[in-house]
């Protein structure tokens, strides 16, 4: 992806947690959720772990936990459509495009270091 | 330069609550202006009214009022993080039938929304995690 493509927004939320385990992943999401009601440009990046957030097919588990699949099922009602992953993280968990819940753009690392000076403001969770 | 400070590491758990601070009254020294410190995820217990940590210890809490007396910072915690980890002010407590509050002044508990106007209109936004 060449820098013309990549458009320039507010506020790009990282997301380096799994669905499970803590509440980093669902408080991120909320993040990127309240910046888009207020009317701002938002992107997600999901790196390292918070990959395994994109999986297709989750439960919310034993925990008493909604879980985030539904969150990130409503991101479109937000206008939240610009969705990156980070490609070497997919390929170190083994998981290809078509398991993902949703369609991200798979970025190498040179261009995440763009993507993050493109955007005003950086929310990593 | 305008600073604001995201803290999202629970006091006396990490590191991070303590080099905040630090670095608050770092920058403050050096002539900046910090605006605002949002308190998020486990930074919630920041606001914690009732901290009483050992006498011989940084209580950190009060560090936070006391930049908030001196410099007139903000402190922002979000409320829907406080609520579920039992952290309400006396409006909400008397909201949710609780007989205690745990929050007070100088910290407002308020929307996530202030964070990211907060994050955007400030020159630097610097986070503070474990």
């Amino acid at each position: 992806m060449s820098n013309a493509e990549m458009p320039d927004g507010d506020l790009l939320v990282i997301l380096r947690h799994g669905p499970h385990g803590t509440s980093w992943l669902r408080e991120g999401l909320d993040a990127a959720l309240v910046g888009a009601a207020f009317g701002r440009r938002v992107a997600l990046l999901f790196m390292g772990e918070g990959v395994l957030a994109l999986l297709d097919g989750q439960g919310a588990g034993a925990l008493g936990q909604k879980g985030t699949s539904p969150t990130l099922e409503m991101l479109e009602m937000y206008d939240i459509e610009t969705l990156y992953v980070e490609g070497p993280a997919m390929a170190r968990y083994g998981i290809a495009q078509q398991d993902l819940l949703l369609a991200p753009v798979a970025l190498e690392d040179t261009v995440i270091a763009e993507l993050v000076e493109r955007h005003a403001l950086i929310l990593t969770f | 330069m305008r600073y604001a400070i995201l803290l999202m590491g629970a006091p006396y758990s990490d590191q991070a609550s303590h080099s905040a601070l630090r670095f608050a009254r770092a920058l403050l020294a050096r002539g900046h202006r910090l605006e605002t410190v949002f308190f998020y995820h486990d930074g919630v217990y920041n606001a914690a009214r009732l901290a009483a940590p050992p006498q011989d210890e940084p209580h950190l809490v009060d560090g936070w009022a006391a930049l908030h007396a001196e410099h007139g910072v903000t402190l922002q915690v979000c409320i829907a993080a406080a609520l579920r980890r039992g952290l309400l002010d006396e409006r909400e407590a008397s909201r949710h039938g609780k007989s205690g509050h745990s929050v007070e002044a100088p910290f407002e508990l308020t929307g996530l929304g202030q964070l990211v106007d907060v994050g955007l209109s400030c020159d630097r936004l610097v986070t503070f995690g474990p």
